[in-house]
């Protein structure tokens, strides 16, 4: 079962929620998505680690082949390209590396090469398989090193909980694409209700089941927990607002791994999450 | 001399447009023959990049400067290998900007910005 857990910003509680329903499932995989500033690894401290690469590829043009017809230049929908003259020049941050370009030139003039955007790290932590992308300072786009970690967790038959980036574009659509089941975490205020709403129009765009985590509740009144119920949308667990918690979260420690009172919590989140993914797969057929 | 300018209509009443790689239209205006050409500058959908395809479009009718409120880096590239030259517009009408063109009162426009890139809408 693949779940990824996201929310509409960063600091809401993604990373407490992924991190410790790997650390107390008992055999599983934890994928850092948020690839800008992964932070999991921080927190598992993973043992043997292995790292690969991750490239992008990116035309180029041979000067004594191309006859300046700009068929490539005319194809490419994200203007990547320009022919200036009698130049062919390339914008690396715009090119998505389709390869149109490089198929359609009738003078096959244009190669690819490699360029490095970032890496994946994986490692072992107890029971947790830990992979982590992380994207190079100054790339634009963390998509390819995600596209990456899916493919490779495509192997899997574990429990793989995806912890997503904040928000609700690109890097997150390609997140959860593959999940059976997405997790939204939300802050009890009226600001954590608006990224709530982002990431729950997401989920019903791309017609997955979903649940809620209200995090840092208070005994006050809850704008999260009122949009919920507004709209009829299950909430998986209520985390209270606790100083032990939050100070275990800041200093880098698993909760679930420390304390039994938070093993009973996230079990009980991973045992309801499971039902209702269940349920879910069982009522589509 | 041939000069581009981003406008919002195809008529020379038009007011220059505040976007460079989204205007709708792209003013050629000859300082020798005093004629204009109103280019559809098809960058203006564009999902991104807009800025690099309207320069391409720009270097393609052959001006050699262009009069614009602002322009975005990577269409700033392109326009740089063209080795055309970017003037600030000093308002918003079409017919001042050329005046003060021709007779030299437009500076080089060097504030080039890093572009919206859908942040900062059309």
């Amino acid at each position: 079962m693949k779940i990824a857990v996201l929310s509409g910003k960063g600091g809401t509680g993604k990373t407490l929620v992924s991190v410790n329903l790997a650390a107390v499932a008992l055999d599983s995989v934890y994928i850092d998505c948020d690839v800008e500033e992964p932070n999991g690894h921080l927190f598992f401290q993973p043992k043997d680690l292995q790292k690969e690469r991750v490239t992008v590829k990116l035309p180029q043009a041979d000067p004594e082949l191309c006859t300046g017809c700009r068929t490539c230049v005319n194809f490419c929908k994200f203007n990547a390209l320009a022919y200036i003259k009698n130049k062919l020049i390339v914008f690396n941050e715009v090119c998505h590396s389709c390869g149109g370009c490089l198929l359609f030139c009738p003078q096959k003039a244009i190669s690819e090469k490699e360029r490095e955007i970032g890496l994946i790290q994986s490692g072992i932590s107890g029971n947790v398989r830990v992979v982590s992308g992380m994207m190079n300072i100054g790339e634009v786009s963390g998509v390819p090193i995600i596209k990456k970690l899916l493919q490779d967790s495509r192997k899997e038959n574990k429990n793989v909980f995806l912890d997503c980036p904040p928000g609700s574009a690109c890097m997150v659509m390609e997140s959860i694409k593959d999940a059976d089941y997405c997790i939204l975490v939300a802050e009890p205020t009226v600001f954590g209700v608006h990224n709530l709403e982002m990431v729950y129009e997401l989920v019903r765009i791309f017609q997955k089941p979903f649940g809620v985590v209200l995090n840092k509740c208070l005994e006050e009144e809850n704008p999260a927990e009122d949009f919920c119920l507004q709209n009829q949308i299950t909430i998986l667990e209520k985390i209270p607002f606790d100083l032990e918690l939050g100070t275990m979260h800041s200093n880098g420690q698993i909760a679930v791994r420390k304390h039994p009172k938070y093993k009973e919590l996230f079990l009980n989140l991973l045992k309801t999450v499971s039902k209702e993914a269940r349920h879910e797969t069982a009522s589509d057929t | 001399m041939k000069i581009a300018i981003p406008v919002d209509n195809n008529s020379m009443d038009s007011s220059v447009c505040i976007s460079f790689g989204r205007a709708p239209y792209l003013l050629i205006y000859d300082t020798e023959t005093e004629g204009s050409n109103f280019l559809d500058n098809s960058a203006a959908a564009s999902q991104g990049g807009a800025g690099i395809k309207a320069a391409q479009n720009i270097v393609d009718s052959g001006a050699e400067a262009i009069i614009t409120p602002r322009c975005g880096e990577n269409a700033a590239e392109v326009l740089k290998a063209a080795e055309i030259k970017l003037y600030k517009n000093t308002n918003n009408s079409i017919r001042d900007n050329i005046e003060s063109f021709k007779e030299g009162k437009l500076s080089l426009l060097d504030d080039i910005h890093p572009g919206f890139h859908q942040h900062g809408g059309k």
